[in-house]
């Protein structure tokens, strides 16, 4: 494999890795807000709380990795979206710094401050809508370069309706992905109470999400009919993951094996995200960067690869014994620890 | 000095010159972010890199002298801990981002050399959070007592390694080497050496020591103002004595790296000494010179002038030719108000081991009063004081490389971004840091206040109160 292949391949697993676990943080934080506000705190909130608070730092090193180890394997992306993604860039760096500190506030500090846990809830949503501009302007259009250097196209993306498509999106998957894993979370920890309210959360959810992902195909079709034709190239990717979309939805209304619905959600997205990463390419941004193009030069990204094989050897483990200790660990998921 | 500073224009997008005042603007508001990120960033940063090894000591006493006073202050500290790493994180996460926000240009030529510490510092980063997480949570959880204790192991090898890395990219923008330009383009890379450029053995020796001795000084500041507010009881004088006894360990390490890092400027960086020590000619049995004003003509006044120690400060030997700044070219200088940042950071490090150094005396002498009240006013200084001096270190060390971003590559006014809105963001940012700090000192009070440690005790360990 070439470098370039290896080097977006980690990248997009490393993204694929953020988007399920920022997913189930994200979603949480909306319902622990609606739970709050239905009187529910006590049953619902603890035990999100109780799988949130050891790995919410986690969480954040997936996004962090993303974008450091772009800017490393691919040093021209710094240059375009750098100068693209000042504005929408720095509004997601804010609310995702306001998220984040707010949830130790509100978790650590001051449990009775309705006002920390709302800004965390709504801000889980706003968030997900401004990363996902990044991905928007990856499909060219919302770019111009001038000899003045590179001009966002803010209007333009705005009145897009492929844009808009990506962020309703993003937003229903990110309520989908984390009732599933909710649901599944409170049926083992016997919280029945929850798990009938998460149960309802992930059914009412998924419609919207298979119709938001096929509007995207539909206006992706408008936007960059290039894109749309690598996707139908390797359709299959896509019909599998409606495949388990299907199976998801199915075990959780039957109120059966949460742990493999949850599996299949993340299988569902697996193949979706992927199929539309490898129909993207050869183009990280377009029409400005190909893989090819802006490729690290091949010391530095063997040295990545190297450094990034070590670092695997050691993160495993170590996320193996988090997910142990926190996740499948049946008597701190019941809050017995 | 520097003449491969002319093959500048190659990082000219299209030919563009910086010239106009709306450019010089754009530059100037993207130093001032950056520069606010880093001063509201390095507070948490320090913390974070310091707070881990004071949990792990506490802790291990704890441990092995079965005194549960020490267990309970590891776990108060961690409890504090949370919040700041929160904030730690999140301004971690903007300063990452915002490094090809707001400098695109440098991040496409310099972001090929060293995307290697930068992802290094991410699994460091990442290591440590995955064992806080888990030491967080698991206090009661294990049979043994060590096998707690062991977690803070990969906490502390991850937080000071996530410091030496980040600090080589820091080093490698002082002294450049590993690469060669060409067209604007770096080839000849060579990671390793780019990390182990010439200024990283004493930035490392130099941050590590000093996060270490600000953390101590800030909690043995929090201990003395509990027994200068409540008259204390033993848990406070424990971990005042525990606290001052690492600030004195770790202050004078910080002052043997402090004058390691000022030799090696005398030899790697002149320019930024010279305008530190506002020293313009080269000479030999060069006068340091301590606090004074100086004026437009360079005239300096009300100082205290020490003969010859410059030269033994940059050489251990009063004939070391010091570099002045005459010997630059007037656009290659830094600004001179440096000056007063570096005696700010010494003045504070002297203060520092001197105060610590009389509170072990006056406890280790059996006549003496370690608890005077001029002297727990004098700690409860220290902690904000030390970490003024991790920012004047700082705002010396960087101030002290302008006009380079990358130095003797590339300038500040090239790299800055061109996008537009600059002026906006910069204000949402000032907003986001006045409320997270604001914030967090508001949380960490009431964290604390409503559950002193007496009572906390009692709680927790309620069989031990007869030992008392």
């Amino acid at each position: 494999m070439s470098l370039e292949v290896i080097g977006i391949s980690v990248l997009w697993i490393f993204l694929y890795g953020y988007l399920i676990v920022a997913s189930i943080d994200f979603g949480a934080g909306f319902f622990a807000f609606y739970a709050r506000m239905k009187g529910k705190e006590h049953t619902m909130n603890a035990l999100i709380s109780r799988y949130l608070s050891p790995v919410w730092e986690v969480t954040n090193v997936f996004f962090v990795f993303f974008f450091v180890g772009l800017v490393g394997f691919f040093p021209d992306t710094a240059y375009y979206y750098g100068t693209a993604l000042l504005i929408p860039g720095s509004v997601a760096i804010i609310l995702l710094a306001i998220r984040g500190s707010f949830y130790a506030f509100s978790n650590y500090g001051s449990k009775e401050n309705i006002g920390y846990l709302f800004i965390y809830g709504a801000t889980g949503l706003l968030i997900p809508a401004s990363l996902s501009t990044a991905l928007t302007i990856s499909e060219g259009g919302f770019l111009k370069e001038t000899d003045d250097g590179v001009t966002f196209l803010a209007g333009k993306l705005l009145t897009s309706p492929y844009s808009w498509s990506v962020v309703f999106l993003s937003i229903v998957s990110v309520l989908f992905i984390s009732a599933a894993f909710l649901t599944y979370y409170a049926n083992r920890a016997g919280d029945m109470a929850s798990r009938e309210i998460l149960r309802k959360f992930a059914l009412f959810w998924s419609p919207p999400t298979i119709i938001a992902s096929l509007w995207v195909f539909w206006s992706l079709k408008n936007h960059n009919e290039e894109h749309f034709m690598n996707a139908m190239d390797i359709w299959w990717m896509f019909g599998l993951s409606l495949l388990f979309f299907a199976l998801a939805t199915w075990l959780i209304y039957r109120r059966k094996q949460f742990g493999l619905a949850f599996i299949s959600v993340m299988l569902q997205f697996f193949f979706a995200f992927f199929g539309y990463g490898a129909s993207h390419l050869p183009y990280i941004l377009k029409p400005f960067i190909t893989i090819g193009s802006s490729v690290t030069n091949e010391v530095m990204g063997t040295a990545l690869i190297i450094v990034f094989i070590a670092g695997l050897l050691l993160l495993i483990p170590s996320l193996y014994l988090l997910m142990r200790l926190f996740l499948f660990d049946a008597d701190y998921v019941k809050g017995k620890k | 000095m520097f003449t491969n500073s002319h093959t500048l224009g190659l990082f000219y997008n299209k030919g563009i010159t910086y010239e106009g005042e709306s450019v010089l603007d754009s530059v100037m508001i993207s130093r001032l972010l950056t520069s606010s990120t880093l001063i509201f960033h390095i507070i948490f940063a320090t913390i974070g890199v310091g707070m881990p090894i004071m949990i792990a000591i506490a802790e291990f006493i704890g441990i092995k002298k079965n005194d549960n006073h020490y267990l309970l202050l590891a776990r108060r500290w961690a409890r504090g801990f949370t919040i700041t790493v929160a904030v730690g994180v999140v301004t971690g996460t903007a300063i990452g981002l915002q490094l090809s926000l707001l400098w695109p240009s440098f991040m496409k030529v310099a972001g090929q050399i060293i995307a290697l510490p930068l992802f290094m510092e991410t699994f460091a980063f990442f290591f440590e959070a995955i064992f806080l997480g888990i030491f967080l949570y698991t206090w009661d959880r294990f049979k043994g007592k060590w096998t707690h204790w062991f977690l803070n192991l990969p906490i502390m090898i991850g937080s000071s390694a996530s410091a030496l890395f980040i600090t080589t990219v820091n080093a490698f923008m002082n002294t450049p080497q590993g690469f060669e330009l060409k067209d604007g383009k770096a080839i000849e890379i060579d990671p390793i050496a780019a990390m182990l450029n010439p200024a990283t053995p004493t930035k490392v020796f130099h941050v590590l020591t000093t996060s270490y001795m600000t953390m101590a000084f800030i909690l043995a500041a929090i201990a003395a103002y509990s027994i200068l507010m409540k008259k204390g009881g033993n848990y406070h004088k424990k971990a005042l004595r525990m606290t001052m006894t690492a600030a004195l360990v770790f202050s004078l390490g910080a002052a043997l790296a402090g004058d390691l890092s000022a030799k090696f400027l005398a030899e790697y960086q002149p320019e930024k000494l010279a305008a530190g020590e506002w020293h313009f000619e080269t000479e030999k049995n060069a006068d340091l010179i301590v606090f004074g004003t100086i004026d437009e003509n360079n005239e300096i006044s009300n100082e205290i002038r020490l003969p010859g120690f410059l030269s033994f400060l940059a050489g251990s030997s009063f004939d070391t030719e010091v570099i002045g700044l005459n010997d630059f070219p007037e656009d290659e200088r830094p600004p001179l108000w440096i000056h007063y940042m570096f005696d700010g950071m010494v003045s504070i490090g002297m203060f520092s081991i001197f105060i610590s150094f009389l509170f072990v005396l006056l406890w280790k002498w059996k006549k003496g009063n370690e608890f005077n009240k001029p002297l727990l006013w004098g700690i409860v200084a220290s902690g904000p004081l030390a970490m003024l001096a991790i920012e004047f270190g700082w705002i010396y060390a960087e101030v002290g490389r302008q006009p380079w971003i990358l130095r003797g590559y590339m300038k500040i006014a090239e790299a800055a971004t061109r996008a537009d809105g600059v002026a906006w963001i910069f204000a949402m940012f000032l907003a986001l840091y006045l409320m997270l700090g604001i914030l967090c000192v508001v949380v960490l009070i009431r964290m604390f206040k409503n559950k002193p440690a007496e009572a906390e005790l009692e709680k927790r360990f309620p069989t031990d109160r007869k030992e008392e």
